[in-house]
This record gives structure tokens, sequence and C-alpha cells, in this order.
């Protein structure tokens, strides 16, 4: 599905300094039965956020009332483990447009990519820098501008610019989709598919 | 110019170059299943689109399915709802589906190459990190997203940029007790979850050209723990054996024509590849991992490192032990037990079972030990029983349950209780992962069938 155009975006953000996240933790797989894509922001970090009987783990950092924003700042490694969607699904449902981590792992950086949720990668001393802006002031607020490719600390205005290719960006910034794309070149694959051996 | 097996594999799989972007990448074979799949073809409908290629899609139900009295309906009804989706959504567009009940039905991994759409020289993808296992045959093969599952669903492709390149040599040979999964445990430790991130791995090297293929099929199906899109393998004898005669594999001509290609499918001897690491088969012993990753790996007979001696930051690492309720420093060995699983893409395979049964044979499964043995698929079923392992199963006091990914995953009944500790053939020990509240330990089967017998994490050198 196409989604909503990113530009700039500018919100405080939600700490979750834990290195190697991995998406059985961004989402459980009891959680992945549904045939629609709706509700996984409700099962986000389940077993993290909630005791076996369904009461809020009060000092998880979804929790705390202190912290909320649209942006979501993971530890090293953040997205390994499965290639679900449904992790990046969920992320995004919760209202998260943008995860920050000074390293991700591949298939959940593409997936968030095709969604819509920015995945924005920092040096380990920017992303320490983020956690302790945010420890001092829980609303601090961090800006994301996608075009210039840059990453705020809007309190200090120190930045750092991040990586992107050029095709996606534009992607996101269009709110286009790799289907759109796919979609206009049918012909020429009907083409390359005749000449394949097997 | 001399190029990896990689480069070629890939190179030909590109239907157009995006400047500053992706390839446009073309897909020889799709698998899918119950999980990944619904959402896809629903945003194939809203967008009024169809699948371009039925016959390159092949659907079978494995994450989500009951691993006893398949016969029966599926309880749970989200679960039955999921399976109802993946055969509707099949016969809507004419994909090949085998669903629960079928003779063809198991985890998509194992049935793939056993009915042959996996081939050598093949791009293969299916919604699922797994699909890594593919690799042992010289073919491409990674998971995807969703959003990619539809995209090839409607136009054959993705949009991938082309990883950078490593190769992994491992020389000499590996000694008693050591298994494919050993060595793949091995490189997983010694890289850690993020090392292989951004690569595409070939193994190379004695060990591996020594490897079957379903050995080869356990490494490479673990390339993604690492971080690696995934792993290859260059084909060989082995593997056209492996691979001639099987339902979907060329025949005739087609398979003297695919021979000929599939021939020239090595690296070149002056290629080069962006790292390059090489390990000795002798510093390999049986591993089995301590912590909440498939990096937190140790030989069996090691201690539990300190947090000086790991990669990565202190808090992360004990919070980690604190989840397994282990220290630093402790030894593995003894360990109590309540669970093993033997299964999985990872080591359901009919060699796996063989390994089991050469432990257990003639000694009794541990009283505090509940055990789920769980085949790939059907075709290994049989075997286990024409080979006479389920008798040896059965006298040790074991029963095979049906095919399915099962305690893998836990998204069925197979869950692991909150506090107990499994030793498991599966691919993943992270928090949860065999149910809420559950513990992993990843090991060989050899590994698991000594601890069966024992009841305690057991060398399995010790009963060989």
């Amino acid at each position: 599905m196409a989604y909503d155009k990113f530009e700039i975006l500018k919100s405080s953000a939600v700490p979750l300094p834990i290195e190697n996240v991995d998406t059985d933790q961004i989402i459980p797989a009891r959680f992945l039965k549904a045939t629609e894509r709706k509700g996984f922001g409700d099962n986000l970090f389940r077993d993290w956020r909630y005791n076996p009987d369904n009461t809020p783990k009060e000092q998880f950092v979804l929790n705390n009332p202190m912290y909320s924003g649209k942006i979501l700042v993971g530890g090293k490694n953040f997205g390994s483990g499965s290639s679900r969607e449904h992790a990046a699904w969920a992320v995004y449902d919760y209202g998260f447009r943008c995860v920050v981590s000074s390293f991700f792992a591949d298939i959940f950086r593409g997936n968030c990519l095709n969604i819509g949720v920015l995945p924005v990668q920092v040096s380990a001393e920017f992303l320490d820098k983020i956690y302790k802006a945010i420890e001092a002031d829980p609303k601090t607020e961090l800006e994301i501008d996608l075009q210039k490719q840059t990453i705020t600390l809007l309190v200090t205005g120190e930045k750092e610019s991040f990586d992107i290719n050029g095709y996606k960006k534009e992607n996101m910034l269009n709110g286009f989709d790799d289907i759109d794309y796919l979609s206009k070149m049918k012909e020429e694959i009907k083409d390359f598919a005749e000449k394949r051996p097997f | 110019m001399s190029s990896t097996l990689f480069d070629k594999v890939w190179d030909s799989h590109v239907v157009r170059k995006i400047k500053d972007g992706p390839d446009v990448f073309f897909i020889d074979r799709h698998l899918i299943h119950e999980v990944t799949s619904p959402v896809a073809f629903l945003g194939l409908k809203e967008r009024n689109n169809s699948v371009l290629f039925s016959g390159r899609t092949f659907a079978t139900a494995d994450h989500n399915t009951p691993t006893i009295n398949q016969h029966l309906p599926v309880e749970d009804p989200l679960s039955a709802n999921q399976l109802k989706a993946l055969e509707e959504n099949s016969a809507e567009y004419g994909i090949s589906h085998w669903g629960l009940g079928d003779e063809k039905n198991g985890i998509v991994h194992v049935v793939g190459p056993e009915y042959g759409i996996t081939l050598p020289g093949a791009t293969i993808v299916c919604g699922d990190s797994h699909t890594s296992t593919h690799g042992a045959f010289g073919a491409i093969a990674f998971g995807i997203g969703t959003s990619e599952v539809e995209m090839v669903l409607s136009s054959q492709c993705i949009m991938q940029p082309k990883p950078k390149k490593m190769r992994i040599n491992i020389t000499g040979e590996l000694g008693l007790g050591v298994t494919p999964k050993d060595v793949a445990l091995y490189i997983i430790s010694k890289l850690t979850t993020s090392g292989a991130t951004g690569y595409f791995v070939e193994y190379a090297g004695d060990v591996f050209k020594q490897m079957s293929m379903e050995g080869r099929m356990t490494v490479c199906n673990l390339s993604i723990e690492m971080g690696a899109r995934g792993g290859i393998i260059a084909p060989d004898e082995k593997t056209f054996e492996y691979v001639n005669g099987r339902l979907f594999a060329p025949k005739g001509a087609d398979w003297d024509k695919a021979m000929a290609y599939w021939e020239t499918l090595k690296t070149d001897e002056d290629a080069v590849f962006d790292k390059e690491l090489t390990f000795s088969a002798s510093d390999i012993e049986p591993m089995i991992t301590y912590g909440t990753n498939p990096g937190m790996g140790t030989g069996i007979s090691n201690n539990i490192p300190t947090a000086d001696q790991v990669e990565g930051g202190a808090a992360t690492y004990k919070k980690s032990l604190d989840y397994m309720g282990f220290s630093e420093g402790d030894t593995m060995i003894g360990k109590h037990v309540d669970y093993v699983f033997i299964g999985s893409c990872t080591n359901g395979r009919i060699e796996d079972f063989r390994a089991f049964a050469s432990i257990v044979k003639g000694r009794k499964k541990a009283d505090n030990i509940t055990a789920w043995l769980v085949p790939g698929s059907h075709i290994v079923e049989a075997k286990i029983k024409e080979e006479g392992l389920l008798d040896i199963f059965h006298e040790a006091g074991f029963v095979l349950r049906e095919p399915g990914c099962s305690a893998c995953l836990a998204m069925n009944d197979d869950k692991v209780p909150a506090g107990k500790v499994a030793v498991s053939t599966s691919n993943r020990n992270f928090e949860g992962r065999q149910g809420p509240g559950s513990k992993t330990l990843l090991a060989s089967p050899l590994v698991a069938a000594a601890t069966a017998v024992t009841g305690v994490v057991t060398d399995p050198r010790t009963l060989l």
C-alpha cells in the first residue's frame, strides 16, 4: 500500500537503549495470525510491555507517560532476526514514523523503507548524545529532514547526516512505493522471463 | 573479468539497474506460506493487480500448523483462517498449494529442495528469513518482507541493492561429534549476529566440499543469524545428483542444458571478495548457545564468557544472561533442561533424525525431559519409518509428531512454558521465541539427543 509522504519530522523520541532488538521482541510470533494489516501496534514489544496477565509492565518505556513521540531510538543492530514485515507494521501502527539506531538489520531496514518508516542510521557517538539529551529532558525534540538527509538534536543544534539511496529517498518524499515502479515494467519483465533457462 | 559465483548468479538476474538505487531483480522461484502472504494478496487485490507468473510460485502451509492430529480441523480459528486464506488465494491465482493433509506439505525450506523447486543458479525468495537455506544448491536465496511478496506476485521482481561479498573458508576436517550445525554456530559466535549484515556469504573450503547437501542446507540456513542476507555454496556432483530426477527439476534435453550452465557456477580463481575469513575445522567442537541471540554460543566444554570477553555493551549482555538465569563463568555441561526439540528448517531432515537416533538407540529418554520430534516434511517422516528409526525412538520413549515449523517459532500449540529450558535444533534463541518466557539453548541433533537421554546439557562425544 502506498503511504504518507515523508519530508520533515519534528518530534520527541522514545528511547530503547538495548542492543540486538530482534523482530521476535518487536512482535512475537503468536501475534502474526491476522490476515489483514491492522492492530499490530497493540502488540508492539508485547512481552516487554505486558505481564503474562496482560497488565502493563510499568518499567517499560512505552508504559512510561514521560516518553512519547513519533521517533523510536533503538540500540545497535535493531530489527535482527525474522523477515516478518509485521514488525515494521507494528512500529508504524503504534505511531512511529522513524527509527533511529547506530546499526540496522538488513531485512528490517528494507521492510521499513517499503512501508514508510524511515530508518535513520547515526554514529554510536550521536546515538549516545540522543540518549543523554532524552535523559536530561524526555520532551527534547529531534528534527529529521529527509530532503537534506540530516538529523538534528534541536536543544543543542548538533546534527549528523544519514545515508539513503536516491531512489528510496524520492519514493519516501513522494509517498511512492516499489510496486508502483514495477507495475510500469511488466512488458520488460515478461521479455526477460522468456530468456530464463528455468 | 573474473567474478564470484554470487556475481554470476546475481548479474544474470538484473532486469534493470537504477541509478543511485536498487537493481530490479528477477525471481525464478517464489515460495509462500500462510503467515507472510495474506496481506500481499490483499494488496494485489486492492491495486487490481494479478499474479504475473503463477507457475513460479509455490505455496505450503507450515508456520502455523498443528503437529498432531493434522487430519482433524484446526481448532484455533485465527490459524484456521490463515490456512484457508492461503488455500483460497492459491486457488484463485492458479498457484500450486500443498496444504495440511497434502502428501507434499511440509516446511517450505525442506520441501522446496525435495521437490526440485530449488535449483542451482536460480533466484529464490520467500517471506521467511531462512530462505537462505536454498543457497546450499548454488542458488541466490533470501528472505523478503510482505511488500516484496506482493511485488513478486505481481511482477516476479523485487528491488534490491546488490549486497557486498564475503567468503568464509573452513579448512581441515571436522572432529567426531561435530556437525554442520556446530560449524554454523561457531561461525556466528565469531562474527556476532550483525557481523555479516550487508553481505552475501560464499562458504568454501574442505569442510563444505565434504559436507552432504543436507549439511550444506543447515549451514546456509543459519547465514541470516550473523546478519547476512544469504549464503551460497558452489554446486558440485553432490548437488547435481541430489537435484536429478526430482519432480520440478529439468528433464531430458532441459536437464543437459541446465547442467551446461550449472557447471559454470563457481567463483573464478582470482575473483575478489569485500571480506574474506578463514577458520580451522580443528578449532570447532560441539556448540551450544547460552544467551538470547544465536551469536551467544560457545564450545560445549567451555564456560559462559564474562562481559569483558564479548563484543557489545555489558548492560545488554547482563540482561540476556539474567533472562536465561545464567551467570558469567558458568559451565554449560550439566545445566538442567526440561524440553528437547528436534526439527525445523535448520535440522528437520533425515540426516538429523539419523544423528539423533545414533545416540538414543539403546538408551531411554530422561524422565524430566519432554521431547518433541518434528520431521520437516512427509518425505522425512516416511524415511524415519522406512529406516527403522521410529522403532528406535519408540523403544527409547520418544514419539514422532507430524511435519511443520512447530516449536521453532511456537505459533502453534507447541510452546515451551515460561521459565522452562529447551535444547533445540532450531535457529533462534531470542527471548520467548519458543513460547513466552521460554529459554532456548541452540545445539545440534547430537547434543539434543545426548541431553534428551541424560536430562542435562551433555557433550555427545561422551556417548558416541
